[in-house]
């Protein structure tokens, strides 16, 4: 169950996925935005060429815990609702594979708003 | 032309204002940082794992919740952007960056009220992500729907 070599793999990839962001961070000065949507579209790009299944297998977290796994399960449900459901199935099947984190980030930054107020910017 | 020549003097004088980070320490700290919250995500999907009849598509879905929810406290206690400053891409790329992209503009905004501040700032970042990311699953749903 908890499998040693699989924790060094996640560590390693995840870590170096985070690195090439920090290597785009350094050469283009790219705000995070930016850095975001780049990782996404990865995913999104790896996923359609078939790539993510194999390297998801692989390294599991390290790869689906970066940005790139929330680009990949998009695609991932605007592909299979497109076999299941067609045309509907493709505008309806992305958000659906993300909703809950999406509802939770919102819900939660209201939470957090109302609990807190900036501590980094006074 | 003299337009010109001014710009070009106000990038010169804006890159030797751009504080100049060693490359060397920061692509560590993004690795290490990045490293250990990928782990932290394999470490409580397995734990969910424990929980009898859990599926694994389903425990993927909680782990980035989990993920989400620690990041967003540590967002609104100010801790994660003290892991930001150290961490640079590494506290940006993993989806609890995501979450804190959400919850900062959140709190910022929030003293220029409810509708208009919180709710209406709130995706500042996280906006480009959705929408992006939105476009292009379609694009890729379509793909495999006609070939």
């Amino acid at each position: 169950m908890f499998d040693v070599l699989m924790y060094l793999k996640v560590f390693l990839i995840g870590g170096f996925i985070c690195m090439l962001g920090q290597v785009l961070v350094i050469t283009t000065q790219m705000t995070s935005a930016r850095i975001l949507v780049t990782f996404l579209i990865m995913g999104v790009f790896l996923e359609v060429v078939g790539a993510f299944e194999p390297l998801k297998q692989f390294a599991g977290s390290g790869v689906t815990v970066p940005i790139m796994g929330f680009g990949y399960s998009l695609a991932k449900g605007a592909i299979e609702g497109g076999k299941t459901n067609g045309l509907l199935g493709v505008l309806t099947g992305g958000l659906t594979e993300t909703a809950g984190g999406i509802a939770v980030a919102v819900t939660m930054a209201f939470l957090m708003a109302l609990l807190f107020s900036s501590k980094t910017k006074k | 032309m003299e337009s010109f020549e001014r710009d070009k003097r106000y990038n010169e004088y804006l890159k030797s204002k751009i504080p100049k980070t060693k490359p060397w320490p920061t692509l560590f700290n993004a690795f290490v940082v990045g490293g250990i919250i990928c782990l932290l995500g394999e470490v409580i999907k397995d734990l969910l794992m424990l929980i009898p009849n859990m599926e694994s598509s389903v425990a993927s879905v909680w782990e980035s919740v989990i993920l989400i929810v620690i990041a967003s406290i540590l967002t609104g206690f100010g801790i994660y952007d003290k892991i930001g400053a150290f961490a640079g891409a590494g506290s940006i790329v993993p989806i609890t960056g995501f979450s804190n992209s959400i919850t900062s503009p959140a709190l910022e905004f929030k003293r220029e009220g409810m509708i208009f501040g919180l709710c209406a700032n709130m995706f500042k970042i996280a906006g480009p992500v959705i929408v992006c990311g939105v476009i292009a699953s379609i694009v890729a749903g379509l793909i495999f729907l006609i070939f």
